[in-house]
Order: structure tokens, then sequence, then C-alpha cells
């Protein structure tokens, strides 16, 4: 036997009056069926069934009152025999009952404010139990499962407006930190404005692994993109479907160029701020000149028209832990070659600790991309969008010529343009090229 | 600017402010005749005397409360406590009465004595002298708590401290009276507040909060994570209580990740104190949750080895930060 | 009866019968107390000095107004007894802004820099190290002040009593122990928790003069207390004195006294009230009337009925209160700082 007793229905609910018996005596009730309806101090509501069975007793009549958890019905089998104190007249005890626990509650002022929201509640409860609930499956709802992200990731994001659901996250635990969230507004800008200055880096500058689990299924091992990876897959590829790629290679004689770093470094040692030029910051320090003398490749393709732009901003790739960076040394032309090489030092180095500016890895009007340490004779770079040309540098290497008429070594190095065929025809790119040869090869025009 | 001991720069400013006040006199035991058990107050009893410097019994719980007397008295005494570990015997005192004398009191007494006890492990001292207590004082409003970690920030202090007019727990670390640093001439009088901490080496990549002989194993650690690529800043809190939260909010604001290293217990200790003052005023501009190193959850062992373990040290800290510095920042 | 103008214990009739006064104030302060305690008036714990008036009467009557005392958490009577006005007692009882402790220290915790009351202490025997501090801040400034703490006879078994009578003796400290012995630590009879029956074996253990004296009869206090004092003035050191007494009401307002027996309290109340005891001696020796003990008895139940007026009118401390006087300069404490924003 199930006793059904006097719900609670809100903090301040102290007692309760039977107004209407829904189900009768020897009625069959089922588990959540509305059984009565009750009158609080303020509000009327309907009680369900806890349980199902037979309403075999009905212990507080209509219209009387009983105090919250008293008992008010009893509902079990129909042959269940009813429990003793009930004795023959069931009726009369629990009227019995109900009279002497049945004393006017005082009610405070309090209890119009809770009782009112919990009627809500509970007519929301029994719609809920009287149309069928879809089973699951016959559904789909999209299971959302929590976002790791840092308090400060989501302020960011929220501030920008920015949906970070589909980032994936590279701090600890997937966890979406700031640099995601920066990473991706960058690339949000790019993809908005393409063409206005300053003009958005190749990939921001915040690097690291993925820390989100590998995932290994067998043949393959399937790497979750990073936040820079997916940057640079879409940027390249816009640039290789967009911008018809052609490419011009020509070898430098380095010799000389060696004599003349040499003879910088002995002077740049015993500066006051001593540095070490690279053949890197040498050619930097050619195509820069080589841009103010041919402004037509320091431009940029825009649909309806060509952007050539007054300022020489070189980027310089270098390559991070998964992927590229190409920090920008502005003004590259006005800069003396100490002067470039200590700027590209820090700009290295600030792009391997992660502490670029926007405006360091951003407005470039051209690249080099150099591979000559890694013993690369040579190779083809894409271009780095909006930009128009990027020169791919190889290793210098030992390399017998003729000269004279005799046969001879000589360290020369490969370097190839790729230029952007919509903004730069070929004898353009060709004179370029030579240019650029020609500063290197008689370098004392580097400092003329 | 001279070089002197933390234990040097600690006598010179009770000495400076037993000159300057003849209210002021230090008392505790064995730091007459014997001249401290850190040497902290040798040669002060042949200059002022024993009415100034004065030995008392072993007895914590009665000097606690001559100290405490006095200062209702109008006296400003120096109560040094051989160690803090003792200080639990004295701890009704310091909880009880000095604590609360004046709000329960309505305002009326003032209880200006300072006292001066070092903590700390590290000496192979065992389990029931090597502890830190800062904590379970830092915990009670009426009293301050202050852990000064250089000679300069000890001798500034110790003068605030003596000048203060309400109750100060004045914190020393054992291993810290031999360290050796900058402090201005003699005769140049300078005294630092007790409720500002100090960023004593600035970054901008991950804040390092920490106090007493930790800042010496933080400032160690962040050389090690700068050569490396990240810079942290590190916070010598100088002051458990009152602690200065707007500093630490402004360094957080900055780098977005913070460490806590501290030498004592990490359960329901300082740090996690201050893991969630940061939380609540500085939530959103967490990019990492807090780490915190501590030492280890166990009474201090004897042995060299073990308690070189139960000691947090400069590779603890490195790790903490590399757990929330992104990996960017790491030079490879 | 003709009124002598004798002196007893070289105190004058005036003095005499303000002691009188005294005593029946204290008694109807703290009848009229209990009585506010169980309108709800008055929280907290309250421990009801009656039956040991003739303690702080008598001792207090050798003190100076510069004297400090301190207090163990009974010390209602101790208040009154040095000068404290019965207005500011009683309010602080009732938590009012116009108590001596601006209702932040309620039974327990009582002050006054003017009347030289350095508060009740709600920790056992912890007034006894602070008492040692006073006295040596008087000591070192070369001032003649004395120190009476008064303390019970279960403060006796706590640490700090024992540490603090051997410093306050070797360092000669002007102070004066005064061991208020009602025979009861809250339940615990003294005989279960003292090791000896009486404090002089210790006093002596301390190398300090000590006394037992007849709690009840508050000229014996009185002349027991003056000799301490003028030790301790002349520069003599500390002194223990074992005083005594017996309270007639249970440890507290909630203690139903289950410990003794009703034929023990009402045997104390009967034979050896010390009120009875002092007027016995006061007609005896002709020094007062019927009438003026009287009258003395009225003056202080209205006193004690303006008191509880007094007490009733005053407003609650504003709330602002809650964060002030934490710190000197409040400023430093961390709940002005942090919480208050």
């Amino acid at each position: 036997m199930k006793k059904v007793e006097m719900p609670k229905m809100g903090d301040s609910m102290e007692e309760g009056r039977i107004l209407r018996w829904i189900k009768k005596e020897g009625e069959e009730v089922k588990k959540g069926e509305m059984l009565a309806e009750v009158e609080t101090d303020k509000v009327n509501i309907e009680i369900e069934a806890f349980a199902g069975g037979v309403l075999r007793k009905i212990l507080v009549p209509e219209g009387n009152s009983a105090p919250v958890g008293a008992e008010i019905a009893l509902i079990g089998a129909p042959g269940e025999p009813l429990p003793d104190y009930l004795g023959a007249n069931g009726a009369e005890a629990g009227s019995q009952r109900q009279g002497s626990l049945a004393s006017p509650t005082q009610s405070s002022p309090l209890q119009t404010q809770s009782a009112q929201p919990y009627k809500v509640d509970l007519l929301a409860r029994s719609s809920v139990g009287l149309s069928p609930e879809p089973t699951s499956g016959t559904t789909t709802i999209k299971r959302q499962d929590r976002i790791f992200i840092s308090p400060l990731a989501r302020r960011l994001a929220d501030e920008n407006h920015l949906d970070y659901a589909t980032l994936q996250g590279t701090g600890p635990n997937g966890r979406i930190i700031k640099m995601d969230i920066e990473a991706a507004l960058s690339q949000q800008q790019s993809a908005v404005s393409p063409l206005v200055e300053p003009v958005t880096p190749l990939i921001a500058p915040q690097v690291f692994p993925p820390v989100s689990a590998a995932i290994d299924s067998g043949e393959v091992i399937e790497i979750p993109l990073t936040t820079m990876r997916r940057a640079i897959a879409r940027r390249l590829s816009q640039s290789m479907q967009t911008a018809p790629h052609f490419y011009v290679t020509s070898v430098i004689d380095t010799d000389k160029l060696a004599a003349f770093r040499q003879q910088i470094n002995e002077y740049a040692a015993n500066d006051p701020a001593p540095v070490k030029v690279s053949f890197n910051d040498l050619i930097v320090k050619a195509v820069a000149k080589a841009l103010v003398r041919m402004p037509q490749v320091n431009i940029s393709f825009a649909e309806d028209r060509l952007l050539q732009k007054k300022q020489v901003h070189i980027g310089i790739a270098v390559a991070v832990e998964q992927g590229l960076i190409v920090p920008v040394l502005r003004n590259a032309d006005q800069r003396g070659i100490l002067d470039i090489a200590r700027e590209t030092q820090r700009l290295a180095e600030a792009t391997r600790e992660g502490k670029l500016r926007p405006e360091e890895f951003s407005g470039g009007t051209f690249t080099v991309s150099n591979l000559g340490m890694y013993d690369v004779d040579s190779f083809t770079a894409v271009i780095n969008p909006p930009e128009s040309a990027i020169l791919a540098v190889g290793s210098i290497t030992p390399t017998p010529v003729v000269v004279d008429g005799q046969v001879v070594v000589r360290n020369r190095m490969k370097v190839t343009l790729s230029s952007d065929h919509r903004a730069i025809d070929g004898v353009t790119a060709a004179r370029f090229l030579q240019e650029v040869k020609r500063l290197l090869e008689e370098p004392f025009g580097l400092v003329l | 600017m001279r070089t002197m001991t933390y234990r040097d720069a600690l006598r010179e400013a009770i000495r400076e402010e037993m000159l300057r006040d003849e209210r002021v006199f230090i008392m505790g035991e064995d730091i007459a005749g014997y001249g401290g058990t850190y040497a902290v107050t040798k040669g002060l009893f042949e200059e002022f005397g024993e009415k100034r410097v004065r030995d008392t019994p072993l007895a914590e719980e009665v000097i606690t409360g001559v100290a405490i007397g006095a200062a209702l008295g109008g006296l400003r005494p120096i109560l040094e406590l051989m160690t803090i570990n003792f200080s639990l015997l004295a701890s009704d005192l310091l909880v009880n009465s000095a604590a609360k004398m004046r709000y329960m009191f309505g305002g009326q007494p003032a209880v200006p004595f300072v006292v001066r006890m070092p903590s700390g492990g590290g000496a192979q001292r065992a389990a029931q002298h090597s502890q830190l207590f800062e904590t379970w004082y830092a915990h009670i409003p009426g009293l301050k708590v202050v852990m000064p970690a250089t000679p300069y920030d000890v001798k500034g202090m110790l003068k605030s401290a003596v000048r203060d007019p309400d109750p100060v727990l004045f914190i020393e670390h054992e291993l810290l009276y031999n360290i050796k640093g900058e402090v201005p001439d003699e005769g140049v009088e300078y005294t630092i507040p007790l409720n500002l901490g100090e960023v004593k080496r600035s970054g901008s990549d991950v804040t390092i909060i920490t106090f007493s002989r930790m800042v010496h194993v933080s400032l160690q650690a962040a050389e090690d994570l700068a050569k490396e690529g990240i810079e942290a800043e590190v916070i010598d809190l100088r002051s458990i209580r009152p602690i200065d939260i707007d500093l630490l909010v402004d360094s957080v604001k900055k780098t977005n990740r913070v460490v806590i290293a501290e030498e004592g217990w990490k359960y329901y200790g300082t740090g996690q104190g201050l893991a969630a003052l940061i939380y609540e005023h500085a939530f959103d501009y967490m990019d990492a949750p807090i780490q915190h190193v501590t030492g280890a959850d166990v009474p201090m062992p004897y042995s060299k080895a073990l308690e070189r373990a139960a000691i947090p040290k400069k590779s603890d800290i490195v790790d903490a930060v590399k757990a929330i510095v992104p990996s960017a920042l790491v030079r490879r | 009866m003709a009124i002598s103008n004798a002196t007893l214990a070289g105190l004058t009739r005036t003095e005499l019968l303000e002691m009188h006064y005294k005593m029946a104030l204290i008694r109807r302060f703290e009848e009229k107390s209990a009585e506010e305690y169980t309108r709800g008036k008055i929280g907290g714990f309250m421990h009801l000095y009656i039956g040991q008036e003739a303690v702080g009467v008598g001792s207090i009557k050798a003190l100076r107004l510069e004297d400090k005392i301190l207090c163990s958490y009974r010390e209602h009577g101790h208040a009154l007894a040095k000068g404290m006005a019965p207005g500011a007692v009683m309010a602080e009882l009732f938590g009012k802004i116009t108590g001596c402790s601006k209702g932040k220290g309620g039974s327990m915790h009582m002050w006054s820099d003017e009347m030289g009351i350095y508060g009740g202490n709600g920790i056992v025997a912890a007034q006894m190290p602070i008492a040692a501090g006073v006295a040596f801040s008087v000591q070192y400034q070369g001032k003649d002040t004395v120190i009476a703490c008064y303390f019970g006879d279960g403060a006796v078994d706590e640490g700090a009593f024992h540490e603090s009578l051997n410093l306050a003796s070797v360092w000669k400290l002007p102070v004066v122990y005064v061991c208020e012995n009602n025979q009861y630590s809250m339940g615990m009879a003294v005989g279960k928790a003292w090791a000896v029956d009486s404090l002089q074996p210790r006093a002596a253990a301390y190398n300090m003069p000590g006394d037992q004296v007849d709690g009840m009869d508050v000229i014996a206090v009185y002349e027991s207390m003056k000799q301490a004092v003028e030790h301790a003035r002349s520069g003599g050191g500390p002194t223990l004195l074992e005083i005594k007494t017996y309270r007639f009401r249970g440890h507290s307002m909630t203690d139903p006294a289950y410990y003794r027996t009703r034929e023990e309290e009402q045997q104390w109340r009967t034979t050896r009230d010390p009120i009875g005891i002092f007027e016995k001696k006061l007609l005896e020796n002709g020094l007062a009337t019927q009438a003026e003990f009287d009258d003395n008895d009225a003056r202080a139940i209205q006193v004690s009925e303006e008191a509880a007026e007094f007490a009733d009118n005053s407003p609650d401390p504003s709330l602002e209160e809650l964060y002030t006087d934490v710190m000197v300069d409040n400023s430093t404490a961390l709940t002005y700082r942090y919480e208050r924003k």
C-alpha cells in the first residue's frame, strides 16, 4: 500500500486543502496521473500520483485540509488489505486524523511570492506528463559538448562577436586560449577585407603543437589542424588558385658577396652594438634596392586595379614548429645593412618566442624565403598574398664554371622568383631578378 | 648603497628604532646574553642594557602576553619568538587577544607590537622545526603578517612594523639570514609600507606570485625561463595580510597566467587563498588555470634527501610555468 | 542607635556606605541583567557576579583610579566597582552603540581607559599574561601604578597561571593576582581540580607573598588587598591572593547547576551573603543604619532600572560599525578594502 502525502508546494506552504478528488476510490490510477486538486494559501494546483495502482482510500475528504506530509490517500492493489489503523470505517478515522491536524496556519507575506512561481513549474511538469514524451532516438538532438575556453579567451571572443564553437583550442586539454582567438580574429579580418592595408599576415604568429590528441586509426594517424596549419592551408591554396604563378631562376656568383660580407662582419664585430650579418641580410638589402628601382614589382593585384606600394616592406619567412611565420622588415630600403641584420635577428627571435606584434607580421610587400641552410639547390615558393612576388633562395654551392676559358670553381646560389602574372610580366620579373643578381655580384652597389 | 646580510639589516633596523624611540624595547628567549638564536640581536644588549634588551624564561604564552600588555600600557615592544613553531604556544594570545582587543573593546585600545619569528625549512630541523604558519595567522582579522625576502625589505619593513599601531607578525626565514643585498647607507632613513607587494622582476608571459625565501627561488627560475624565451614577472607579496591584491590583478591583466610559489603546505593555505582572490577579481583575464607550487603535503622529514624533495625547487616553478605558457613562447 | 564617626579598617563612614552602595548596586544590577536576559534583550553568555560582590568592591577600594584592572569574563561587578557608569555597562550587555565597547564586546568585554578597566577576557587565564605586560609597562616607565588581575579558581589550572606568576615574580612586576575562588570552575569542584587546597603553597613556589581571605567579608578583602597593593606600589613585586567566595547563581545564565545541591546554595545565601555580613558589621559597629541600607538599595534598584531603560532606548550600532575598529588604520584591514567595495 502506497501512501499519498500532502505535498509541499513551495517553501512557505504548511498545509493544503483538498478542493476536488479527480480520482474516486476504487478507480485505477497510473503513475503521473492527476489525483486531486489542492488549494494552498494562494494557489490551486493539481497533484499527481507518484505510484500506480488503485486509489484504495481517500483519507482527507474534499473541502478538508491537511498539513504538508500528512497522508491524504492510499494507493494499492485491488485486493490488498487496508492498514489496521483505518479500522472498518477508514474514512471516519481519516477525517479524525485530518481534523486534529488541520489547524489554520499563519501566512507570511513571503508565501505570496514563493507560491506563485511554483504553480507555473507544476503546470509545466503536468503538461509533460500528459503528452507522451518522444522516445529517445526519434529526435536528433545535437549534443553540444562543453567547449573548454579560458575566461580571457571567452571574453575576447564575446567582445569581438566571434563564435568560438568551431575553433580548435591549442591550450592544455585543447582549451581555447587567447592566442586562438587572436589568430581567428586576424583570419576573419583578412577574409573580410583582403585588399585593405595593412595587409594581414600569412598567418598569425602564435604557433604551437596541437595538444588535442592525435587519433591513430590503423593506417593513418589523424592529426587535428592547428589554427596555424589551417591558416597556411587556406591562404596558400587561395594564392595558388587565384594568382597565376610563373617562375624565373637565376644563378648568382657569391664569391664577391662572401668577401664583402666578411669585411662587413669584421667591421660590425667592433661596432658599439656588435652584430653578425648573414647572406640573407644582404639578399634582403639587394631585393629592397631592386624594388626601389623597379616599383612595378612592389605591387598588389586588386581585381580592378593594381596597387603599387610606396614603401618597401620585406617579409622574411621564418620556420617555426608546425609551420611558418613571415615577420616583416619595414622600410627595408631605408635601412643600412647592419640595421637590417639587427632588426631581422630581433624579428626572428620574437617570432620564435611568439611575441610578434600584429604590425610586425603584416603589411609586407615582397617576401624572401631562404632554404639555403638546408642544403637546397633551388626551389619555388608560393606567393604570400596580396604580395605579387616572392624570392626563393637556395644554398650556396661550389660550382665548376668557365671563366675566360678556364674551368674554375666558384660559389654560386640559385634564386627563383615566383611572380603573380596578373600583376607582373615575364620581362619585368627577369629584369628584377637581373638587378638583384647585379647587386649581389657587385655588392658595393648595396652600400652606394 | 651598501651590501649587507639580512641579519645585519634586521639588527640595524631594531637598533635604529630603539635609538629613535625610548618606548621601543626587545624581549625574547636568549636574545640578550646569547645574542639571539640566529644572532639577530647580537650586541644590542651591550649597547642598550637589560631594561631594553630583555631575556625571558622559556614561556611563550606569558612573554607574548607581556608584549601585548606592554603595548596596551604605551610601549612599543618587539618580541622575538625563537621560531614560529613555538608561536603555537602563544597563539591563543595572538589570535584571541592581540588580534581582537581593539575590535571587541569598541576601538579603545591599540596593540602596537611586533612579533619577530623565523620560519621555514631547509636546515634539516625535522618536522617540528621547519614549518610555515603565516597562513594560520593571516587568516585572522586584526593581525598584520609580513614576510620580507631581502635585506632592503627587511630593514624598511621592520621599521614600519615597530611604528605600526597594530599587531604585526614579522616572519623571517631561517635560510634568509645570511643572504646579502643592497641596503641604503647608514643614516639614510627609509621605511617600507606594510601593505604593498613589489614586482621583483617584470615580465609579460606569466606572473609568479611568491614571498619569503621562495622569492629568490622564483627569481632564479625566471632567469632560466628567460633563456627559453619566457618572461616571467615575479611578485614578492612581502605582506601576506593585508594583501596587495591590486598589484596582483594588474599583473594578471598583463600576463594572463599565474603561478603561485610558496614553501608551505598546499591545502587551505596562503596560495589557495590568493588563487580564490585572483579568480574573484581577475577571472576574465585568466587564460590558463592558476598553477600552485608548494611544499610536500607531509610533516617535514629529517633526511637531507627527503627534505630536499619536500621543499619546492627552481625546477618545480619552471615546470609549473611551462605547463601553462603556450609552447609557442618556448624557444626550441 | 547613635551613629559613630569611628572608622573601620581606616575607612570613613562615607566610604563604607559607598562600598555598601556599590555592593547593592552590583546585586541589583545583576538581577536586572538576569531579567533582561530572559526577555531576550541580552544575548550570548552572561556570567553573573551575585554572591561575589565583596571581592570586587573590597579589592578595588584598595586601588587608585589610575590603577588598572584586568578581569575574567565575570566582570560586570568589577566594572561597576571601578567606576564605570551602569548605563554604559548595561548598554554593552544590550549590544548598543552607547555601551562601553560600542556594543561590540558584550558581557565579557568591558573597557574604559578613563577608569583603568582593561577588559574582561573570554579565554580562561588569558588576562594573566597580559596583566604582567601592563605591569611591565608601568615598571618600564617608572610609574607607581598597580595592576590588579582577577581570575577564577579555574584559571589556576591553566598554564598561563604558572607562566605569569613566575615571570611577574622574577621581574618583580607591580601586579596583584586576585583569585576569586568561588568553588567551581563551571561545574568542576575546586577540590577535584587542585592538587592543593589553598594557593598559599603556590605563592610560596613563586617566591611571592600570598594570602587566603574570606571573600564574603568585604573589609577583610579590602585589608588584604591594601597590603598587596602597597607591596606592589613600593616595588616589592607581585602578590597572590586567594579570596574564597561563592556565586549564588549558576556559572552562566543557562547553567542549571546540577553539580551542587540546592541546600548548599541555600546555606550560602542565607548565612554567608556578603551584603548581609557587611550590613551586620556596620550595624554592630554603629557605623550605619538600616534606613541607610534601604536607601542604598532603593537607589541601586533605581539606577539599575535607569540603566536598563537607557540601554533599551539606545540605538543599535550602525552597520558601518561592522567594519570599523578592526585595525587602528582601517584602510589596512582586508575587510575594509575588499568586502566593502
